[in-house]
């Protein structure tokens, strides 16, 4: 295949084969990548509307027995940092998310096993109560929970929405290849896992997003390949609102590679943007690459800013500290030539700009 | 001298215009590009256009295909040491987090042996140019600045001097007692080669009145380079954008300087600065956004037809923005830089220096081939 034949079904909304998108990517010129997925943004969301949300990620703790290889956040149980969030520091941590005008909280943590299924509960509950709608516990979790305590992963599921689970969030995909996961994340949830957990919640009534993390030990190919995973499993269930890739951000005891350029992570949105043509919206992370190229993904296929992120903690482990208020969040989607509109978890407008 | 880029046929070159006009989806924009692509010169409005339109990524498209008309897939980088041999200054711009009054503790002159040593101590291999800027200090006399210049050059002599802003060469000639064009003169005598686009800021009166009264105005920076250009010494030139100009102000530097060139023709590269707002007393603006610059560094490949060079200053647009900005109509993305201090002061948040390897790394990354050159532009042989 040719990289005009390519060209040429991604511009006759045509579905992309594996086959054209690897040649789109090796070869296409960034600017008609980024062009194509324009008009593939415009299919899904015709407005000259960006949207934005007002959050803030919670990690409930930082012990992990997982141990992946990219990570600066986790802790061993012993180490003089190790933490699990108490509950008065989490109610103040909610009101002033409230305070904010903040519609959810990201609610994740480490696989912690002493940690049970009654304090989650009462956690999810406890962050209900403050009329806050929680996107929480990506499906590492989950099927950590479920292997900890000998439950199905749609009875974990179940048990988190009767206590107040609103959505979940698409973290702990990284590569969603096992050689890659092997390398880089053996101690969690396998490719099959993570997928069957999404595909469960989908059949639930749980809408979900996904996530990639890319440019650590993977190849291009491994890219592709999940996703056209996720492309697959969206055709069945539909339940995923978003995808949201990011680059790895190196830290100083993780794997080391060189950090990824703007152009690398354009490229990459734009062709998720071409693949994903099931997905509604894809996401621009200004947390990894900072506002200006944040702001610019969106003329790259990308039609949400993401969150405000009141508070960050695994990137900013990894020495990357960004901050976005709303005003400013506001100014980069305007000087975008977009209007700015607030979003809650699941996509849905929230009443006020 | 004037090189006026006009490409007649550019399916020869590779590009089809068609195809980019077709994928335009501002029709002024498109508008914009036909003109361009026809040949004509752009003007205000169609340097409004391109501020303003929704199409980034069109606008990119153009300004790519007037870079690739240039350069091909080229992209440059010079191995050079930024020094600022003085903060001291009396012009107090508002936009300046560098400069510190006379007798601050915080103030500082060096030594020309002191700059020679930095050079001595730069660590980059193979190093080709010395970028050397200061501030208006009344201390020093004439005599400083010719030793200065020779101290450079005693630490090799072919490394390439590109030393003082317009406004320093003024406040220089006035130490001197000399005309700019006979200080100029004994400057290149003491080994002065190029001179930076420093001090431009935005060629505006009213700009100027509110941010830079005491800095040299429009005209006489432009004097002095066309006094530069007229000796044979080669200049670049600058714009600090994204505070209180406007959109028309922006696009009129522009074409003034597309004027300058069309009669003395020695600017060399165009440089768009990147207000950081950080420790000055603009600090309650927020400075342009990613969109914004690129807007602007796209208008200026556009409408400076003669200018040969723009670069995107990584040390004030970050290292991924000027990256994509390689896409954008840029073709040069300064260099090695080793010690940079005037954005750090302003809050830039790059590293201070960059090594050969990071440069071609991004240049590479972004699908561009890497070239190293000297300060006039002229390719670096591997040895």
């Amino acid at each position: 295949m040719t990289l005009d034949e390519s060209i040429h079904i991604a511009e006759s909304d045509n579905r992309l084969s594996f086959k054209a998108a690897q040649v789109l990517y090796a070869e296409a010129d960034l600017l008609t990548l980024a062009q194509l997925a324009q008009a593939v943004r415009f299919r899904h969301n015709p407005e000259r509307l960006a949207t934005y949300a007002v959050d803030r990620n919670i990690n409930y703790t930082n012990i992990c027995t997982s141990g992946c290889r990219f990570c600066a956040f986790w802790r061993a149980k012993s180490h003089s940092e190790a933490y699990v969030l108490d509950d008065a520091t989490l109610a103040e941590k909610l009101e002033e998310t409230k305070a904010l005008g903040g519609t959810h909280i990201l609610f994740q943590g480490g696989l912690n096993p002493d940690l049970d299924m009654e304090w989650h509960e009462d956690r999810i509950r406890l962050i209900r109560s403050f009329g806050l709608n929680l996107h929480g516990y990506s499906p590492p979790e989950i099927i950590f929970l479920a292997k900890r305590f000998s439950l199905k992963v749609e009875q974990v599921l179940e048990r988190f929405v009767d206590a107040g689970l609103s959505s979940i969030p698409g973290g702990g995909a990284e590569i969603l290849v096992d050689r890659v996961r092997r390398m880089v994340s053996p101690g969690k949830a396998n490719s099959r896992e993570w997928l069957g957990v999404m595909s469960a919640a989908h059949k639930m009534g749980l809408r979900t997003t996904a996530t990639m993390m890319f440019g650590h030990v993977e190849t291009p190919t491994e890219r592709l390949i999940h996703l056209f995973r996720l492309r697959h499993l969206q055709d069945e269930t539909g339940g995923f609102t978003s995808f949201i890739p990011w680059p790895y951000q190196p830290g100083r005891e993780t794997v080391q590679v060189k950090t990824m350029g703007g152009t690398e992570y354009l490229r990459m949105l734009a062709l998720s943007r071409l693949v994903l043509d099931n997905f509604a919206h894809v996401q621009a992370s200004w947390v990894t690459q900072g506002a200006a190229i944040g702001q610019v993904a969106l003329a790259f296929g990308a039609d949400d800013l993401g969150s405000t992120m009141i508070e960050e903690n695994v990137v900013a482990a990894a020495g990357v500290s960004h901050r976005l208020t709303r005003r400013e969040m506001i100014r980069l989607i305007e000087k975008s030539s977009f209007q700015a509109r607030q979003r809650d978890a699941v996509y849905v407008a929230v009443g006020r700009v | 001298m004037p090189e006026t880029y006009c490409i007649t046929d550019w399916n020869q070159i590779g590009i089809s215009t068609s195809d980019i006009l077709n994928r335009i989806t501002d029709e002024a924009l498109a508008e914009v590009g036909r003109r361009f692509f026809a040949g004509s010169r752009l003007g205000l409005a169609d340097g409004l256009a391109c501020l303003e339109t929704p199409d980034l990524v069109g606008l990119g498209t153009l300004a790519s295909a007037a870079r690739r008309a240039r350069f091909g897939d080229r992209a440059f980088y010079v191995a050079n040491h930024h020094i600022n041999y003085t903060n001291i200054c009396v012009n107090g711009c508002k936009f300046c987090a560098f400069h510190r009054s006379q007798g601050s503790p915080e103030g500082y002159l060096l030594k020309p042996d002191e700059v020679a040593a930095q050079i001595c101590r730069s660590g980059v291999s193979g190093l080709r140019e010395v970028h050397l800027v200061g501030a208006i200090n009344p201390e020093p006399d004439f005599t400083y600045y010719l030793d200065l210049l020779r101290a450079i050059k005693t630490v090799g002599p072919d490394i390439r001097v590109k030393a003082f802003t317009a406004v320093e060469i003024d406040h220089i000639s006035k130490r001197s007692s000399l005309s700019w064009s006979d200080c100029l003169a004994a400057l290149r005598e003491a080994g002065l080669d190029a001179l930076p686009g420093g001090g431009a800021e935005v060629f505006s009166e009213r700009v100027r009145q509110e941010l830079f009264p005491a800095k040299i105005d429009a005209d006489t920076w432009l004097a002095i380079h066309a006094t530069a250009h007229r000796l044979g010494i080669g200049t670049n030139a600058t714009l600090l954008f994204g505070h209180i100009e406007t959109p028309v102000e922006r696009i009129e530097h522009l074409l003034r300087l597309r004027a300058q060139q069309d009669e003395t023709g020695g600017f060399r590269a165009f440089i768009p600065l990147v207000f950081h707002p950080g420790n000055t007393s603009l600090s309650d603006l927020p400075g342009p956004t990613g969109v914004e610059t690129l807007k602007t560094i796209a208008a200026a490949r556009l409408i400076l037809s003669n200018i040969p060079h723009i670069k995107a200053y990584w040390v004030m647009l970050g290292l991924k923005l000027a990256q994509t900005a390689l896409h954008f109509g840029a073709d040069d993305l300064e260099g090695t830089i080793v010690a940079e201090k005037i954005a750090h002061q302003a809050g830039a948040e790059t590293a201070v220096g960059l090594t050969r390897e990071d440069l071609e790394q991004l240049i590479l990354s972004a699908g561009l081939t890497p070239v190293e050159r000297d300060t006039f532009h002229q390719t670096i042989k591997a040895a």
